[in-house]
């Protein structure tokens, strides 16, 4: 354990305030005026794609976790917006990184980071949550192209998407984890129907997708055909690591301890009051573990299980950072969409309602669970029961 | 940066492992409910002296190993994992660590190369200022002369030393009690003791801010403690849902049971980290650490119960008899939870520590 902050650390933490005490003005309530400048900004100073090499338009650093956590610490401390995440950023640039051609990662990474394509991920289908090597959407082969036919679901930001990555059944004769492609799709081809989807927050954060006799080049297969399952698990490594950020937890605890200092019921701050106290001190236990569990999991080799549970851990202490800001804001928690009594713009309840959304999404609890205990602690996989 | 043991650190944790699991076997737990428990207690201590155990914390140039809290609490969370009965805490941690901080230079040189063979073994009362008073109990100091009931003193029966912290937060070294009365408790592995002063000669340890310091340390102790013994139980849960079976399958197939396993994993790792980075910084970010201490306490004992008492379930009917022994375990975290203070303790001084609480 050696966590002290070397001169050369502390000077860059230093130099990480400065930075941002000299832009404050160019972000407000946490997020970017100019969202594309902030983010080109960020890169040009290490700030967000920090690790990705310069030849694809990132920053080019060493990968340096206590580096990553200081400025994690000081973006914190600042109120300021990190760099842009998306699927684009968090899923398929590390998956391009990983298995992409040359060809690929020049053409794809570098506007991706800018911003300037916006990425969505076409894995679920109706028939294929849990169980997602069931997908159905079928490529066939014509000539240099795939022709696509089939439809996916739970595809965030698909009507701002230019690109899809998308899983699709190449070889249907193969066993079913065997027969699936990676591969990229513009959003604008033709054939491509994308229905929004409307959540319990209100607002339509997923949406359908159909495909009908959609035409993509052969050549947009990432990771080799029939080998997508393998890439698309590359792909969800990072997508759990993103769900159970704990920078973003922390982040999120900070603004409960505001809104428990700043509320008053009667004249009383709720900080004041014992249960409320007491249930976020409980809520700072967690995040403070999950903390040093995403520190750990960094540097020590012997931390496979603390990284096997970020996700189900993560994800389930953001919801109840949500209830718990509900609960403290008592009848005032109920507020939604707008209204002279509501608090930030209703985004308690909206995280409350969208994070459920989250702790199944991205491998439920459960299958979080399956994995823990299989991968984790190799109890045996339940038998299959022999079917289709 | 680096978030990991260090090879030292691994290999102590592998010997104690290895040490312990060979000198506090089931058998052994069992015969320390009889009369000879004490006989067993220091057996185990003497086998634990072969490693330099008492000396852990004690300087080198007293005869110690000079190591830190991280060490200590990877000491703690092994024997926390075999349940072992010894008087860890209060000889190998609090009492070197008050005489450290608080002791004169002649304390020191009588006590500490002692201490540190395990020839001595130091009790520990500090119920009253950390965890707070019941039945009337408090022990006032006056003109080296302390006076008063201190309950639930720890590794104090047949201790050569006791440590005993007055109800104005003071500390006294003192080498006998006018009564020591052992108090029933859950767990045999770890007796405690009411302890009563009329007028009894004690030398003051006086540095301000050293009881803050002993109850910082031994929160993480017990909160490393639980680790061991909640990684104990979730181990044997497991290995039992591999091995049990029912309706023609290990149990460990079933999501029902498998999912229970996976969530004690999920509690206890992220606990893990908790843990380490409170020893962490006892010694190296000192600003950070009674609020870490408090914490980890606090929720090592939250999740220690789930784990106790899920692990438990998963053996099914024969999890709660005394054919496995699971209950030492069991009670051991039980202990650890209430001990100098429970979880809502904890918590209150972590809130008060951030200027949270009044």
């Amino acid at each position: 354990m050696d966590l002290t902050l070397t001169p050369e650390l502390a000077a860059f933490r230093d130099e990480v305030s400065r930075f941002l005490a000299a832009h404050k003005g160019e972000f407000a309530e946490g997020a970017p005026k100019d969202a594309k400048a902030w983010q080109r900004l960020l890169i040009d100073n290490g700030y967000a794609a920090r690790s990705i090499p310069q030849a694809y338009g990132g920053y080019g650093a060493e990968p340096d976790g206590l580096k990553a956590r200081i400025i994690a610490e000081a973006f914190i401390e600042a109120g300021a917006p990190r760099g842009m995440t998306g699927q684009g950023i968090s899923m398929l640039v590390p998956t391009l990184l990983e298995v992409g051609t040359e060809e690929q990662k020049t053409r794809w990474i570098p506007p991706t980071l800018r911003g300037e394509i916006i990425w969505c991920q076409g894995y679920s289908e109706p028939g294929a949550g849990s169980d997602l090597a069931n997908l159905q959407t079928k490529a066939v082969e014509d000539g240099e192209d795939f022709v696509i036919n089939g439809s996916k679901i739970w595809t965030s930001t698909a009507a701002q998407a230019q690109m899809m990555f998308c899983l699709v059944r190449t070889e249907p004769t193969k066993p079913k984890h065997e027969g699936i492609s990676y591969v990229l799709l513009p959003m604008d081809t033709p054939g491509i129907d994308v229905r929004p989807l409307k959540t319990m927050t209100g607002q339509a954060e997923f949406n359908e997708v159909f495909f009908t006799d959609v035409r993509v080049p052969q050549a947009n297969v990432v990771g080799g055909r029939g080998r997508g399952w393998q890439v698309a698990n590359t792909t969800l490594k990072h997508e759990r690591g993103m769900l159970g950020d704990p920078n973003a937890t922390e982040a999120r605890l900070k603004q409960l301890i505001d809104l428990m200092t700043s509320e008053t019921v009667d004249g009383q701050r709720i900080i004041d009051n014992p249960v409320f106290r007491d249930r976020l001190m409980q809520l700072q236990a967690r995040v403070l573990s999950m903390k040093f569990n995403g520190l750990r999991t960094m540097t020590d080799d012997t931390a496979g299980l603390a990284r096997l549970v970020v996700k189900l851990q993560g994800c389930e202490l953001n919801h109840q950072i949500a209830a718990l800001a509900i609960d403290a804001l008592g009848e005032l928690g109920i507020l939604y969409e707008d209204g002279p009594h509501l608090r930030a713009k209703g985004r308690w309840q909206w995280n409350y309602m969208f994070d459920l959304g989250l702790i199944i999404g991205g491998g439920t609890a459960q299958i979080q669970k399956n994995i823990i205990a299989e991968r984790g602690l190799g109890l045996p996989r339940e038998p299959k029961t022999v079917e289709a | 940066m680096r978030f990991a043991l260090s090879e030292d650190q691994v290999l102590l944790q592998d010997s104690l492992n290895r040490a312990l699991a060979d000198l506090v076997p089931l058998e052994r737990l069992r015969r320390l409910a009889d009369d000879d428990g004490p006989g067993e207690v220091s057996a185990i201590w003497t086998g634990l002296a072969e490693l330099g155990l008492p000396g852990l914390m004690v300087p080198e140039d007293q005869g110690g190993l000079g190591l830190g809290m991280l060490e200590a609490a990877l000491a703690s969370e092994a024997l926390g994992k075999t349940a072992a009965a010894a008087p860890f805490l209060g000889s190998a941690v609090l009492a070197p660590l008050a005489l450290k901080l608080a002791g004169t230079e002649d304390q020191r040189r009588r006590w500490l190369p002692k201490l540190a063979t395990g020839a001595v073994t130091a009790g520990v009362a500090i119920s009253e200022p950390v965890a707070g008073a019941r039945d009337g109990a408090g022990v006032t100091a006056r003109d080296g002369r302390l006076t008063g009931k201190a309950l639930f003193a720890l590794n104090a029966l047949g201790a050569d030393l006791l440590l005993v912290g007055d109800t104005s937060g003071g500390l006294h070294l003192a080498q006998v009690a006018e009564a020591a009365e052992p108090m029933l408790s859950i767990d045999v592995t770890r007796r405690l003791t009411a302890l009563t002063f009329k007028d009894t000669p004690a030398e003051p340890l006086s540095a301000p801010g050293t009881l803050d310091r002993l109850r910082d340390a031994a929160w993480i102790i017990l909160a490393a403690d639980t680790l061991g013994a909640a990684q104990t139980m979730l181990d044997r849960a497991v290995a039992y849902a591999k091995e049990r079976k029912q309706f023609g399958r290990t149990i460990g197939s079933f999501q029902a049971v498998k999912h229970l396993c996976a969530e004690m994993a999920a509690e206890l790792e992220p606990a893990r980290a908790l843990v380490w980075y409170a020893a962490y910084a006892f010694d190296h970010a000192p600003d950070e650490a009674p609020l870490i201490a408090a914490h980890a306490k606090a929720h090592t004992s939250e999740i220690g119960r789930f784990i106790a008492r899920t692990a438990t379930e998963v053996h099914g009917g024969i999890g709660i008899t005394d054919l496995l022994g699971l209950h030492y375990w069991f009670k051991r975290i039980g202990q650890n939870r209430q001990l100098l203070g429970g979880p809502e303790k904890g918590r209150e001084i972590a809130a008060r520590l951030q200027g949270l609480a009044a």
